[in-house]
């Protein structure tokens, strides 16, 4: 393996599942982890409980030169719990300059764990990594998405979490070859550790997840009730989109906390972001201002999402919204018919 | 039982990004003139977790903690009118450039001192640096059992029922206690403090903790952060604003000039 100061040394990355697949967040990690590689190797992607030549060789394509994999199973055990066993098996043999966790749910607790555990230092929420003088440099949002720290992590392994859409993943490459090694643990002692009793998933009718949506419809303070989302549902319809929320309606209890986009919810990336009743919070544009454009309904001529959108309407959006739903399904029926996959980001 | 929670007092992080400033040089955010902290808003939810299990009945002593500069006191005294029990402030001149990780190091040390603790909780994160280490710190240093993002807790005998937000759902946990539950928004909105708790809580104790009194060795501290992690920049990111704003006379003449300009980007 070629050494260069400059390069991390093995970088290895939290392979998070999702039905049975890797989640489109660890093909970004993978990726971001070959780019601050460069050339350097290994870069090593650790799964647990799943095996199978078709995960495997589908890690491999999107840049792992080693999978682990751990026989542990996450489903009854809390999943921090079992993922730091399974980690435990694999640093015991191996010394990557950095670990890559994704700023998931399990993510956000199980890193900074592992750093206290480990003696080594974390940086959480990244949005970008770079490699200077033989350390990680971490680039993450702060005070509410208002402001950007670069930290320097000084220790081996450096550890950080990086958040959705912060680094394109590879193109899958089937040609690449790469190994698989099965690790043992010892799984965690469930006496002493929590242990998970209920797990309650969110299946949304429509079943586009809002982070896969081409289009988003999100409510906030300004609907002035729940009603207000039902017309966001129509809008939603109309143009093939998911319906989401700031933190405030969520907290309100106007719509499931699901829906939450932003700082301490979901990040979502559409093409189009129609923000209804939204003020456009720093916390809130965590979630959406990577959009490819927004578009602003708001009473509030003084909203700071005026500031964020590409398009912007001054307005109660109670009388605006029922108008755009009428003339937009009048629109689409002079559109030639689309494939039925529309609602769903090509990436 | 014993309930300890967690709490930092930081700049209001409801401060409108247009008025939002920082020292690029030193790192540091520039504090609004005649601006009060607060308390980070997950830690205050935290306290109201802890108040809502004794609502339902549980016998409990309710501390709170804070490290930070000598003005915390004030979120101290916000958490004793709050309803909590007692309090401890840690605040130590060496350590005043803490980061998380030597903050939970720092509130660990002291924890073991005042403790023990059944139930251990503080915010997701803190409101200002926004990084959600120190919950996690506290519990690996204590080798106690952490569960995060929580919103609703409940005891039942030496155990506490967690139900907390997943990316995609929700789950319940049960776990041993003495362990440590980290607070999301979800929990919903904290109490007010009512005047009767607030005239009581002059009469609470706060008692002040330093790096020695909790056998910290400051200097070995400051030293090991220096080594493992560094600030070496802050800056707020430049956005230009560009907003194309759509007006007419009917709610039709907006609802077809916002159609044709989305269809225009082939947005819709």
């Amino acid at each position: 393996m070629p050494t260069d100061s400059k390069k991390p040394a093995g970088v290895l990355v939290i392979g998070e599942m999702e039905d049975g697949a890797p989640s489109s967040l660890v093909l970004e990690l993978l990726g971001l982890a070959r780019r601050l590689l460069d050339g350097n190797g290994p870069a090593s992607v650790l799964v647990l409980g799943q095996s199978g030549v078709t995960l495997t060789s589908a890690l491999i394509a999107a840049g792992a030169d080693r999978v682990y994999v751990a026989p542990g199973d996450a489903r009854d055990v809390y999943a921090s719990d079992v993922w730091l066993a399974a980690l435990h098996g694999v640093l015991a043999s191996v010394t990557p300059d950095l670990v890559l966790v994704g700023h998931t749910s399990l993510g956000a607790e199980l890193a900074p764990r592992l750093a206290f555990r480990l003696g080594a230092a974390v940086a959480t929420g990244c949005e970008a990594l770079a490699w200077e003088d033989g350390h990680l440099m971490a680039t993450r949002p702060c005070f509410g998405h208002k402001a950007r720290e670069v930290i320097g992590l000084r220790t081996q392994p450096a550890i950080a979490t990086v958040r959705a859409r912060a680094s394109d993943p590879l193109r899958l490459d089937a040609s690449r070859v790469g190994d698989v090694v099965t690790i043992s643990m010892d799984p965690p002692d469930t006496a002493s550790t929590p242990c998970v009793t209920a797990r309650a998933r969110e299946n949304r009718s429509d079943g586009i997840p809002l982070e896969k949506a081409k289009v988003v419809v999100a409510g906030g303070r300004g609907l002035g009730g729940p009603e207000g989302f039902s017309e966001l549902a129509r809008l939603a319809e109309r143009i093939g989109g998911v319906v989401g929320a700031s933190r405030v309606a969520c907290d309100l209890g106007w719509c499931p906390r699901s829906w939450q986009i932003g700082l301490t919810g979901k990040t979502v990336t559409p093409s189009l972001y129609i923000a209804v009743g939204i003020s456009g919070a720093s916390h809130h544009m965590a979630g959406c201002g990577n959009s490819g454009a927004i578009l602003a309904i708001n009473s509030d001529p003084e909203a700071a999402i005026f500031k964020e959108a590409r398009f912007g309407i001054v307005g109660d959006y109670k009388q605006i919204l029922p108008v755009l739903v009428d003339q937009l399904a009048r629109f689409k029926s002079q559109q030639p018919v689309t494939g039925g996959d529309a609602a769903v980001a090509s990436r | 039982m014993r309930i300890l929670v967690c709490i930092k007092s930081i700049q209001n992080p409801e401060i409108a990004a247009s008025v939002f400033r920082v020292d690029e040089a030193r790192k540091e955010v520039i504090p609004l003139d005649g601006l009060p902290l607060v308390t980070s808003p997950f830690d205050e939810q935290a306290i109201e977790a802890a108040l809502r299990i004794r609502d339902r009945g549980q016998e409990c002593r309710i501390s709170v903690i804070s490290f930070g500069p000598a003005s915390s006191k004030a979120a101290i005294k916000r958490a004793l009118s709050m309803g909590a029990d007692d309090a401890i402030q840690v605040m130590d001149t060496g350590l005043e450039q803490a980061d998380s990780a030597t903050t939970a190091r720092v509130l660990a040390k002291v924890i073991q001192h005042a403790g023990p603790f059944d139930l251990i909780l503080a915010g997701r994160q803190a409101a200002d640096w926004d990084a959600g280490i120190v919950g996690c710190g506290i519990a690996e240093l204590l080798h106690m059992p952490i569960v995060t993002f929580a919103y609703a807790l409940e005891v039942t005998g030496a155990r506490v029922v967690v139900e907390r937000v997943l990316d995609d759902g929700t789950e319940t946990v049960e776990a041993p206690m003495p362990c440590v539950v980290t607070i999301s928004n979800e929990l919903g909105e904290p109490r007010k403090a009512t005047l009767k708790e607030t005239m009581r809580a002059a009469k609470k104790p706060i008692e002040v903790a330093t790096a020695e009194s909790a056998d910290v060795d400051s200097s070995k501290l400051r030293a090991e952060q220096e080594h493992m992690r560094a600030r070496v920049g802050l800056y707020v990111p430049r956005k230009e604003s560009k907003c194309d704003l759509i007006s007419g006379a009917t709610a039709e003449e907006i609802a077809r000039q916002a159609i044709s300009k989305l269809a225009a980007s082939k947005l819709i």
